[in-house]
């Protein structure tokens, strides 16, 4: 049986004493109210305690697999989602690309639908393509989490850089967030803008003015604060937050910018530190380019939050799997018991 | 069983924690989610009354350990567990309203045992119920009383249910 995509959002469940949601997928941060993201990292807390436990593996999800189908390299956020199943105690299946039959002409559903017979109880994928995750999301019976589509959303990388500035500030509510880099192409600024904006953050987007376009001015919730400087000195004034992304350097000779040029302009650095508020947070999605677009003393310095984000993206997943896998009974899944939840719009992908 | 009674029988529960654990040395509390928590925290306060010493109290949410989640819908909403010392080498009391099948126990001790090697675990409930499906007895208990399987005991603390009594409930068909 197959789901009409209509159906895969969130339902919303009231007991006597909690509220609590079912979730379908996890497909993008778009789509989410600030309650159920409130819950999603709320859920993450218990998570986090395991993280420091001496004994971290959990029987949870036991006979579960996890399909974790990377359809495009990736090393971080592959490793996390693999940590967070075998710490929940599921089974994962392994799709690398350069090992897969995509190279040999296979397509997209094809690998999704051969993968799916195997018969595992979630899919974890990433693609090069935007709306990639959606697609096969309407294809597949069992929960689908987006871990990356093409410049579209990264949603797990939202949540987690959630948890870390919820954790460090106290509360997520109409911070000043400063992104610096290549913000056209990355679906982490776009997981991100789209999770703090629900909570009245203001943006700042800052970097060469092709990463930089104006229109992402209108690319948050309705009537979201980002504006779109190319002063390095300008976006870091007065910030909460600066999220540096990396600058992928394959990127850099494609317009006439070098890489010393990015340097002096833009690299995050000590003095320039000096102008953000005196307790602002960094985060980077990793992974980074020490001397390009953070200098080491303070990708390693008290203010930055890196290696937090990654222990917190074990957590993040571990509660996202927990959400979307455990209490799932044979058959129809409860989320779609009862009346659904309005249809996530469609997102507007950006084509890759 | 009503207030005043459940209180009587804390103060029971205390004094014969304290009296076969020869003392409170090394001892702590951990309530089981959610009405263990009050009732370790309640026991805990009659200790001091006995020996004058602040026994630790830890919590545990046993949810993650459940052997049923894949069963029940809706899952329960998760919570945190605080347990700020460590359990290495200490005599560990669990503390539950009710004991029944086991499992919930079962579940806590499985939880326990992440965090580290107690030298000894006991369970202390407020009602044993009976109907066990595990190997499970407690060594202090409240109250036995025989019941069948359609009826509930319902617990009620003021902490959490701004009532304070223990019912015995026959189960409404939904």
């Amino acid at each position: 049986m197959r789901f009409p995509s209509s159906l895969r959002g969130a339902l919303r469940i009231l007991t006597s004493t909690n509220v609590n949601y079912r979730f379908r997928d996890l497909l993008a941060i778009e789509p989410l109210s600030a309650d159920e993201i409130t819950f999603i990292l709320d859920q993450s807390k218990p998570f986090q305690e395991i993280q420091r436990n001496p004994l971290k593996k959990l029987a949870t999800l036991r006979g579960k697999t996890v399909a974790l189908a990377f359809f495009e390299n990736s090393t971080r956020t592959r490793l996390s989602f693999g940590t967070a199943a075998a710490r929940l105690g599921a089974d994962t299946m392994n799709l690398q690309a350069e090992a897969s039959s995509l190279k040999k002409g296979e397509t997209l559903l094809d690998t999704a639908n051969n993968l799916n017979a195997m018969k595992p109880d979630c899919f974890v994928m990433r693609h090069a393509s935007s709306g990639a995750a959606d697609f096969v999301a309407r294809h597949l019976e069992i929960p689908v989490v987006n871990a990356g589509d093409g410049t579209h959303e990264h949603p797990s990388q939202g949540l987690l850089d959630a948890m870390t500035i919820r954790d460090r500030k106290g509360s997520l509510n109409n911070l000043n967030i400063t992104i610096l880099g290549d913000i056209a192409h990355s679906r982490v600024a776009r997981s991100n803008i789209h999770l703090l904006g629900k909570f009245g953050c203001r943006f700042t987007l800052c970097g060469p003015a092709m990463w930089v376009p104006r229109e992402l001015e209108h690319i948050g919730p309705p009537g979201t604060p980002i504006r779109c400087v190319y002063r390095v000195e300008e976006a870091l004034e007065d910030a909460d937050v600066i999220i540096v992304l990396r600058v992928q350097t394959e990127r850099l000779h494609e317009p006439s910018l070098s890489q010393n040029d990015y340097i002096l302009l833009y690299q995050l650095n000590a003095g320039r530190m000096k102008l953000a508020k005196p307790d602002a947070l960094i985060l980077h999605p990793g992974p980074i380019n020490r001397g390009t677009e953070i200098t080491p003393d303070v990708a390693d310095g008290p203010r930055s939050a890196v290696l937090e984000q990654v222990t917190n993206g074990v957590s993040v997943r571990m509660a996202i799997l927990y959400l979307l896998m455990a209490g799932a009974t044979e058959g129809e899944h409860p989320a779609l018991e009862g009346k659904a939840a309005p249809q996530p719009k469609e997102s507007a992908h950006a084509s890759d | 069983m009503s207030a005043a009674e459940i209180d009587r029988t804390l103060q029971r529960l205390a004094h014969q924690i304290v009296e076969k654990s020869g003392g409170t040395r090394n001892l702590a509390l951990i309530g089981i989610r959610r009405r263990g928590v009050p009732l370790a925290q309640r026991i805990a306060r009659a200790m001091r009354g006995i020996d004058g010493v602040e026994v630790p109290v830890g919590t545990l949410d046993i949810t993650l350990y459940r052997d049923d989640l894949s069963k029940v819908a809706p899952q329960a909403v998760l919570q945190s567990s605080h347990i700020a010392f460590p359990v290495d080498s200490m005599d560990l009391v669990l503390v539950d309203d009710v004991l029944y099948t086991g499992r919930t126990i079962r579940a806590a001790m499985n939880g326990l045992f992440d965090l580290g090697r107690p030298k000894r675990v006991s369970l202390c409930v407020l009602i044993d119920r009976g109907h066990r499906e595990m190997p499970i007895e407690a060594q202090y208990t409240g109250r036995t009383v025989q019941t069948s399987d359609t009826e509930i005991i319902e617990v009620r603390l003021h902490e959490i249910d701004n009532e304070e009594r223990v019912v015995l409930v026959d189960r409404v068909e939904a």
